[in-house]
C-alpha cells in the first residue's frame, strides 16, 4: 500500500464539480416537489376517486415499483424516441425521477390516507362538506402528518439514486465523478470526494426534512 | 306536516336486513329518544337520515328534501341535518374553534371573522368559552363531545341527529354533555336521539322510539311508555337497563 493521495489533481476541475452538485441539488428538490404533487394525485385518485381511475393508477405504481429505476430511465431516454419522443437527457432525468417519486409516494401518501380514522371524513360529510374539500382540509394534514417520515426517507433515496441518470449523460454529480477520473485517473480521490459529497448531501437533507416538519406540523 | 319522515324504510347489509319497514314521523322541537338493544337498527337508521347510509326501498324526507340514492343533494340535506358522533371525531389538527368555523368558512364561504364570532357563540353556549384555542388532545372526552355539538350546530341545523353521544364518555362526563343536549331541547331543537340513557329519555325527550329487530316496536309519550310498555320485548328491556 504505497498510494499517494493527490487530491490536488481536482482542483482544476472544482468547476465541473460544482456544477455537478448543483445540478443534483436542484434535480431532488423539483422532482421532490413535483413528485409529490403527482403522489397526492395518486393517492387521492386510488382512495377518493372513481374505481376505473384508481385501476389506472394502481397500473402506474406496480409498473414503476416493479422495474429498476436505470431501466425506466432507459426506456424515457433511449426508447421513447422509437415513437418520436425525443428528449435532453436533462429532461429525461427530471422526468424519469418524477415518474418514480410520483409511483412511491402514491403508495406512501395512499397509507397515510387510510389510516386517518373513518369517522372524521364522516364528521366532514355530515357537516355538509363535499368530498374533496374533506380530503383537502381533513385527511391530508393528518395522512402527511402521518407518513411525513417514510416520505423524507423516500427523498434521500430518490435524491441517492439520481446518480443513475449519469448513465444518460445528465450532468449530475456522479457524472462529474465520471468526467474527471476519465481525464485525470485518479479514481480513488474523485470517487471518494462525490461519496463525502453524497453523505454529507444525505445528512444535510435529512435534518433539513425534520426542521421542516417541525415548523409544518408544530400543532398537536 | 313533520320535519322528518320516514316511510317503510328497509336497508339490508348483504343477505342481512337490518331495517325491516321503519316509519317515523317527527315534528319540528320533538326531542326523539330512539333506544333498543345493539344491533337493533337504531344507528342504521339516524345515519341513513343524512345520508350516511344508503337504504333498498321506502322513503326519508328531511326539511323538504327527498333521502334517496345517488341524486340526492347531500350537501344541501346536510346544511340542514347535523350529526353528533359516538367517539367525538374531532379533527385533532385544529383547535376546538377552527373545528367549529371549518364547515362555515368551506362550505357558507363566510369569513374568517364572522366564523369566528359563530364559533364563540356556539362554544359559550356548550360551556368552553376559554377552550377556544385548545387542541382536542388538550381536552377531556366530555369536552370533545361539547365541541363536537357546537361544530354541529355552527351549521344552524334545523336537526340534530346524536348517535350514542355518551356511550364513550366516563360516567362522569356524561352529565355535562347531557346538560347540553337538555338545553337544547329546551330551545326547540328538535333531536333525534340515539341512546343508552333511560333516564334522560324519560325527563327530556317528548317521543320514545323503542326498535326491536329491525322495527318500530313501540312508541310513544316516554313517561307513558316507560311506565307501562305494552310489549313484552320493552318489559324485558327496561327490566334490565333502568
Amino acid at each position: 500500500m504505497s498510494y499517494k493521495l493527490q487530491f490536488a489533481e481536482l482542483l482544476p476541475y472544482w468547476n465541473v464539480l460544482l456544477y455537478g452538485l448543483v445540478f443534483t441539488i436542484v434535480l431532488t428538490i423539483v422532482s421532490t416537489v413535483v413528485g409529490i404533487a403527482v403522489g397526492t394525485a395518486g393517492a387521492a385518485a386510488r382512495t377518493f376517486g372513481p374505481g376505473w381511475l384508481g385501476r389506472i393508477v394502481a397500473v402506474y405504481v406496480e409498473l414503476i415499483r416493479n422495474t429498476p429505476f436505470i431501466v425506466q430511465l432507459f426506456f424515457i431516454f433511449f426508447g421513447l424516441p422509437a415513437l418520436g419522443l425525443k428528449l435532453s437527457e436533462t429532461t429525461a432525468a427530471f422526468l424519469a425521477m418524477v415518474i418514480n417519486l410520483g409511483a412511491y409516494s402514491t403508495e406512501i401518501i395512499r397509507a397515510g390516507i387510510e389510516a386517518v380514522p373513518k369517522g372524521h371524513i364522516e364528521a366532514g360529510l355530515s357537516l355538509a362538506m363535499s368530498k374533496w374539500e374533506v380530503l383537502r382540509h381533513i385527511v391530508l394534514n393528518q395522512a402527511f402528518r402521518k407518513i411525513y417520515p417514510a416520505l423524507s426517507s423516500q427523498i434521500i433515496i430518490v435524491m441517492l439514486g439520481s446518480a443513475v441518470v449519469s448513465q444518460i449523460s445528465a450532468e449530475d454529480l456522479t457524472y462529474a465523478a465520471n468526467y474527471i477520473a476519465s481525464r485525470n485517473f485518479r479514481n480513488f480521490e474523485v470517487y471518494l470526494l462525490v461519496a463525502l459529497a453524497y453523505l454529507l448531501l444525505a445528512m444535510l437533507t435529512r435534518s433539513l426534512l425534520r426542521a421542516l416538519g417541525r415548523v409544518i406540523f408544530k400543532a398537536r | 306536516m313533520s320535519l322528518v319522515s320516514i316511510r317503510d324504510v328497509r336497508k339490508s347489509f348483504g343477505p342481512n336486513e337490518v331495517l325491516k319497514g321503519v316509519s317515523l314521523d317527527i315534528a319540528k322541537g320533538d326531542a326523539v329518544a330512539i333506544i333498543g338493544r345493539s344491533g337493533s337498527g337504531k344507528s342504521t337508521l339516524l345515519r341513513c337520515i343524512n345520508g350516511l347510509e344508503t337504504y333498498q326501498s321506502g322513503s326519508i324526507v328531511a326539511d323538504g328534501i327527498e333521502v334517496a340514492g345517488a341524486n340526492t343533494n347531500l350537501r344541501e340535506l346536510r346544511r340542514h341535518v347535523g350529526m353528533v358522533f359516538q367517539q367525538f371525531n374531532l379533527f385533532p389538527h385544529l383547535t376546538a374553534a377552527e373545528n367549529v368555523m371549518l364547515a362555515p368558512t368551506v362550505v357558507n364561504k363566510v369569513s374568517k371573522a364572522e366564523a369566528r364570532a359563530t364559533a364563540a357563540e356556539v362554544l359559550a353556549k356548550v360551556g368552553l368559552s376559554e377552550k377556544m384555542d385548545a387542541y382536542p388532545s388538550e381536552l377531556s372526552g366530555g369536552q370533545q363531545q361539547r365541541v363536537a355539538i357546537a361544530r354541529s350546530l355552527a351549521m344552524r341545523p334545523k336537526v340534530l341527529l346524536c348517535d350514542e353521544i355518551t356511550s364513550a364518555l366516563d360516567p362522569e362526563l356524561v352529565n355535562e354533555v347531557l346538560r347540553v343536549v337538555e338545553q337544547l331541547a329546551r330551545e326547540g331543537m328538535t333531536l333525534i336521539l340515539v341512546t343508552h340513557e333511560m333516564r334522560f329519555a324519560r325527563d327530556v325527550g317528548t317521543k320514545l322510539v323503542f326498535m326491536h329487530h329491525g322495527k318500530v316496536h313501540e312508541e310513544g309519550a316516554p313517561k307513558e311508555v316507560f311506565a307501562a310498555p305494552r310489549t313484552p320485548e320493552l318489559q324485558q328491556f327496561v327490566g334490565q337497563v333502568g
